[in-house]
């Protein structure tokens, strides 16, 4: 009787599968040009981004999935993917969202409505249903500042120099496979831009949603600042329990000038499948940021609890003199779920300086990859990295792999690495029980220890919902 | 009055019977001390009262206030007031032990139906009992138990049974690996505890903390049963003569 709490399921429900009964636009299963031709009138879009997407289009079909990724899954079938759905009756003024969308968006515990939010902390939030985006708040009140925050379908249509300037300029268009499609058929995202000097007076935030079924959800976000300037930016997503599996290819660009600092952090929560592997987000994402001038700063903080498979790398490219890059990341992996994360840091820049602080916990057959590049070229002169990977294990059947990279040319830069594995065993368990704890309690209590230091770099709301959220995905049948 | 009964015990550990029909009542408000050789299964014994998973029971029934609680939950078992200090108290890093001191209280006073206790107020309280064990305040920011010296690992156990107040306390070798000094202010601890209505159930191999803690009755265990009961008499007895010379009551 060996402890069978460990043994058997650790796994929470997914509580956001739920569906928003809405009429849905969706084109065909399929991908060529007309494809997305049909996009880009949808969003109104100038004759040179279509260029651009058709280019990218070219480039792709000439591309190979990459596999060296610890990820096993069945092939994507990219033609039997719809690239574009939206809520239908969108309506041109942003006032008038579909309630039962604003309804869904109060179920996740976020407001769309200026007047409803609580007074105190103010949330600017993006909210995107599969391919649009449905309602960005405060705006108005942002514009005040000078701050930009609209969706990315709308900056191109009315800032196309800031995006002709920027787009691509950190992930280029081919950077690889999954970035290239996206530059082809990206269909909504965020878009943000802080002026020099100004402090973003107020957290921004984007919620992704995948609702419709056969579609895949390809947002775009590029954030710009500008410098002088601090941003913090949130994203968060979730989508209905179904049974077959859905891709999610995003990019994500961040560009940070001369002593502007941007902290993004990202909760992700997409459906995960089932026990057996049946279901789920496939989640490719492209994630970089480059530290354009001196004394720039950037920091990545993720949970990642969600999705089948996860294939994703934050990333730093640290410019400037005397730059900064962070990584933050908790991984949870259960059920059948398989994560292959991590992040590069490339020291280009003197006297730049990263660290990673990487969390892997696997529960059930969840099976977690940290992979990681540290890259100091010959010009990084006092680069300094330190990275930290810890795996946690819950269980005998999952598991945990580190692969660290170091590139170093310069003999100069001063690297250092720590890393841990350590289990949840049954005599800590009792220990805990002993003193009245319940199983599950104890299992959390563990958990939250482990994740401490990644926890304490979210803004407070967030390491809330993050810290609940890992309760609930760790919950479960236990004994 | 009795609060716990073991009747006929028998147990065993993976394929080993080590409890071989086992009887112990354990009176309430008195201090119990079991001596016995190595391996005679006094630890298997406390594990067993707590429901530890590595234990199976094969026979006899363990009740308390009159209940049965062999197929209690271990933290059911906790929560109604059974504690057992263990002889080799597990390391947890990543968890602040103040941290989890005050959920398990919480967890207990939930349990009692009163009221928990803020962070504040749970410091205020534990802060004495620091004092009183010779505690330094850093070990409660510490993580739970990780890298204790097995004397400070020793006080934290007491500290928990401070906090806890729980009404059958059972100390498996306390004492062992503690310096003169954590000598006193762990039977300190203990004697704090000593009210009158709490039950003790001290396992020890010197009589040192026994001249401490005055227990009432002293159980020899051999071989998985309670060979002999007698009183606080029997302690230099055994000290002179050891356990081969006991005689069966
Ligand atoms: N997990 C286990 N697996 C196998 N045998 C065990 C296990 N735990 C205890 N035993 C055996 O059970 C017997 C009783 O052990 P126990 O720990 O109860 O003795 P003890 O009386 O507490 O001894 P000590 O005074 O040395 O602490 C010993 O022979 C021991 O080797
Ligand atoms: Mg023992």
């Amino acid at each position: 009787m060996a402890n069978e709490g460990l043994d058997t399921a650790i796994s929470g429900e997914y509580e956001l599968g739920f569906e928003i009964d809405i009429e849905t636009d969706i084109i065909e299963p399929g991908l060529d040009i007309d494809t997305l031709k049909f996009i880009s009138k949808k969003k109104e879009e100038p004759e040179w981004m279509l260029d651009l997407r058709i280019k990218a289009l070219k480039k792709w079909e000439t591309m190979t999935e990459p596999h060296w990724g610890k990820l096993d899954y069945t092939p994507i079938d990219y033609q039997s993917i719809s690239y574009f759905a939206a809520p239908k009756e969108q309506i041109d003024s942003l006032d008038e969202v579909d309630p039962k969308i604003l309804e869904a968006y109060e179920k996740l515990g976020i407001s769309l409505d200026e007047q409803k939010q609580l007074a105190g902390v103010k949330v600017a939030v993006d909210a995107v249903v599969d391919s649009v985006s449905v309602k960005t708040t405060y705006s108005e009140e942002l514009e005040k500042h000078g701050v930009i925050f609209c969706s990315i379908s709308e900056a191109i249509r009315d800032y196309p120099e800031l995006v002709k300037k920027y787009m691509f300029s950190v992930v280029p268009m081919a950077d690889n496979y999954f970035a290239a499609l996206n530059s082809a058929v990206f269909t909504d995202g965020t878009f943000v831009y802080i002026p020099k000097g100004v402090r973003c007076p107020m957290e921004l935030s984007t919620y992704f949603r995948i609702n419709a079924m056969n579609t895949g959800q390809f947002e775009r976000t590029l954030i710009i600042a500008d410098e002088g300037s601090h941003v913090s930016y949130n994203e968060g997503c979730s989508a209905p329990t179904r049974d077959d599996h859905q891709l999610h290819a995003a990019v994500v660009e961040l560009v940070i000038l001369k002593d502007a600092e941007i902290k993004y952090s990202t909760i992700q929560n997409w459906y995960p499948g089932d026990e057996t592997g049946k279901g789920g987000i496939y989640n490719f994402v492209t994630k970089r940021a480059i530290c354009e001038g001196e004394n720039a700063k950037v920091s990545w903080t993720q949970v990642e609890t969600g999705s089948a498979i996860t294939w994703k790398y934050p990333s730093c490219i640290l410019k400037g003199d005397n730059s900064v890059g962070e990584f933050y990341s908790v991984a949870v992996t259960t059920l059948a779920q398989q994560a292959d994360t991590g992040t590069k840091m490339i020291h280009i820049g003197k006297n730049t300086k990263s660290t990673i602080i990487s969390k892997g916990i696997s529960a059930m057959k969840g099976q977690n990859t940290y992979r990681g590049l540290v890259k100091i070229n010959s010009s990084a002169v006092g680069a300094r990295n330190y990275s930290e990977c810890d795996s946690l294990l819950i269980g005998s059947e999952c598991g945990a792999h580190t692969f660290p990279y170091l590139e170093s040319k310069d003999t100069q830069g001063q690297v250092e690495h720590e890393a841990t594995t350590s289990k949840i065993s049954d005599e800590q368990l009792f220990y805990l029980r002993q003193r009245g704890i319940t199983e599950e309690d104890a299992v959390s209590m563990i958990v939250h220890g482990f994740c401490k230091q990644v926890f304490s770099q979210l803004p407070m709301e967030y390491a809330v919902e993050a810290k609940a959220l890992l309760e609930l995905t760790l919950e479960g049948s236990v004994g | 009055m009795s609060i716990m009964k073991i009747e006929n015990l028998e147990a065993k550990i993976g394929d080993k019977n080590i409890l071989k029909g086992l009887n112990l009542e354990l009176e309430a408000g008195k201090v119990h001390a079991i001596m016995g050789p190595n391996g005679a299964g006094k630890s298997t014994l406390s594990k067993t009262i707590v429901g530890h998973y590595d234990v199976e029971i094969t026979g006899g029934d363990i009740t308390y206030k009159g209940k049965s609680i062999k197929d209690m939950e271990p933290e059911e078992r906790a929560l109604e007031g059974i504690f057992l200090s263990f002889q080799h108290p597990v390391e947890i890093p990543g968890v602040n032990n103040a941290y989890f001191l005050r959920t398990a209280l919480n967890a207990k006073l939930k349990y009692e139906g009163k009221e928990e206790l803020n962070a504040a107020e749970f410091l205020r309280a534990m802060k004495k009992h620091l004092e009183m064990l010779g505690m330094k305040s850093d070990m409660i920011s510490r993580s739970l138990n990780e890298g204790f010296s097995g004397g400070e690992k020793k006080r934290n156990e007491i500290l928990q049974m401070l906090i806890l107040e729980p009404e059958v306390i059972i100390l498996d070798e306390i004492d062992s690996g503690l310096d003169i000094d954590a000598l006193r202010q762990v039977s300190e601890g203990i004697n704090k505890m000593k009210d009158g209505k709490r039950t003790f159930l001290v396992i020890t191999h010197y009589s040192r903390i026994l001249d401490y803690i005055e227990p009432d009755y002293i159980h020899v265990l051999k071989d998985g049963k309670v060979i002999k009961t007698a009183g606080p008499e029997l302690v230099p007895y055994l000290e002179e003569h050891g356990y081969d010379g006991i005689k069966e009551d």
